[in-house]
């Protein structure tokens, strides 16, 4: 017939796409389980390290590390977390969105911004917003290493160590759960010493070699494993989002089928109504 | 029974080893050392090299660390392993490529152009299948 082969068309077009998004939906799904597992997997890690950081930190207070001095803010440092790839709502925007903000209120007080940009949403982001990227790390998949993030974070801890920048903030998604993700920035460097009275001065390691040359060591690995947390857990955000993302458009998809259906039924049906009443006419003139 | 100490083993990226053990052999930077349950309390880097422990049954278990930390207390023993080598000179490099590569990132555009284009025509296909989508409707509707 006809009557509505476009409308035919555009109903199986609709629904190959909706073939994709929910398939896109179910995939994120499952690696959005893995990325909480290792999510969950790292925690261990950040929580002694910092225990122990915390401990020499408060143990050794005779050296102050740099890493935890404030000193007078010129130029700050940025490491931004971000999607490799797109399709996942509104995650980025609203972390860039968030970060964008952050760094008006910087460029207000004259204070200068150094990015460091994980993840290629981000990259592209400042390439067309304007920014000083100074490290970049793209295509890092979906099981993200620590390895991957050493020299990345190496460039903004050398920045810091040579005075280029004096404050390091962290930029990204926290998974709060699958449905909300919270675009967050962090104080990186330096670490808000946490004074804990109970512990300060009652006992202390035996350092081997050295109690300063250990801090540094471990302040780096801290840094290191914070940012990776961070990593990790923005992997999960994306999925959480892009499964989300995908449901609404499989729904979208499957809403917008029915009402063409229904358009389609009513075209089918005038048509029909209009031959027979022609015929009518036709006999009635006979 | 012999006397046991809680041991982890951990890695930035996942949890090795939690249980009780009898005798942690690390290699530390200034060489091998054995802990074994009321061990001062001690902080020291590892060498890349082997971590064995000995579990509260006597079974012996041996992990490669590619460096990192043993923080060791009285009642408990923590190694914070590192996952990859790690060298100044290496370090280095990754510095140096992650720079590199924000650099890169910004002469070459194309790839991530050729994307906004095509993001901007699905939506202008999208606008373009509405309007259709309206103009049926109302035809529909009559």
């Amino acid at each position: 017939m006809a009557v509505g082969k476009e409308i035919k068309q555009k109903i199986g077009s609709i629904q190959n796409t909706q073939k994709i998004t929910s398939a896109m939906e179910m995939v994120a799904a499952s690696k959005m389980r893995k990325a909480q597992d290792r999510m969950a997997a790292g925690r261990p890690y950040a929580e002694k390290i910092r225990a122990v950081v915390g401990h020499m930190a408060n143990a050794t207070s005779e050296y102050r590390h740099a890493y935890l001095q404030e000193r007078e803010v010129k130029r700050v440092g940025y490491i931004v977390i971000t999607s490799d790839r797109g399709l996942c709502g509104g995650l980025n925007t609203n972390l860039l969105r968030s970060l964008v903000k952050d760094m008006k209120t910087f460029h207000n007080d004259k204070i200068e911004v150094d990015i460091c940009a994980i993840g290629q949403k981000g990259v592209s982001f400042f390439n067309s917003y304007g920014g000083n990227v100074v490290a970049a790390k793209t295509q890092m998949g979906d099981a993200p290493e620590v390895s991957d993030l050493i020299g990345s974070v190496k460039v903004m801890l050398d920045a810091f160590d040579s005075g280029k920048i004096d404050r390091l903030y962290l930029a990204s998604n926290g998974f709060v759960n699958t449905m909300t993700q919270k675009p967050t920035v962090n104080q990186l460097l330096p670490l808000e010493a946490e004074q804990d009275e109970a512990l300060s001065g009652h006992w202390d390691y035996i350092y081997e070699p050295d109690a300063e040359a250990l801090l540094s060591e471990m302040l780096v690995r801290y840094i290191e494993s914070q940012v990776y947390q961070a990593v990790v857990e923005n992997t999960a955000c994306e999925m959480a989002a892009r499964m989300l993302a995908m449901k609404a458009a499989t729904d979208n998809a499957g809403d917008f089928i029915k009402e063409l259906n229904l358009i389609y039924n009513k075209a089918r049906q005038a048509a029909i109504t209009q031959e027979i009443s022609e015929i009518c006419s036709g006999a009635a003139a006979v | 029974m012999a006397m046991t100490v809680h041991c982890d083993i951990v890695s930035a990226e996942e949890a090795i080893f939690s249980g009780l053990v009898e005798v942690v052999v690390a290699a530390g930077v200034g060489g091998d050392l054995g802990v074994m349950p009321g061990h001062a309390a001690l902080v020291t880097a590892l060498q890349p090299g082997p971590v064995r422990i000995v579990k509260q049954n006597g079974e012996e278990e041996v992990f490669y660390v590619s460096g990192g930390f043993i923080e060791v207390q009285p009642n408990s023993v923590t190694v914070l392993a590192d996952t990859a080598l790690r060298a100044g000179n290496i370090d280095e490099a990754a510095a140096l490529e992650a720079q590199k590569h924000a650099e890169q990132a910004l002469e070459n555009q194309s790839g991530e152009f050729d994307y906004s284009r095509a993001a901007s025509q699905l939506a202008e296909a999208t606008a373009q299948l509405r309007t259709l989508q309206q103009i049926r409707k109302k035809m529909g509707m009559s």
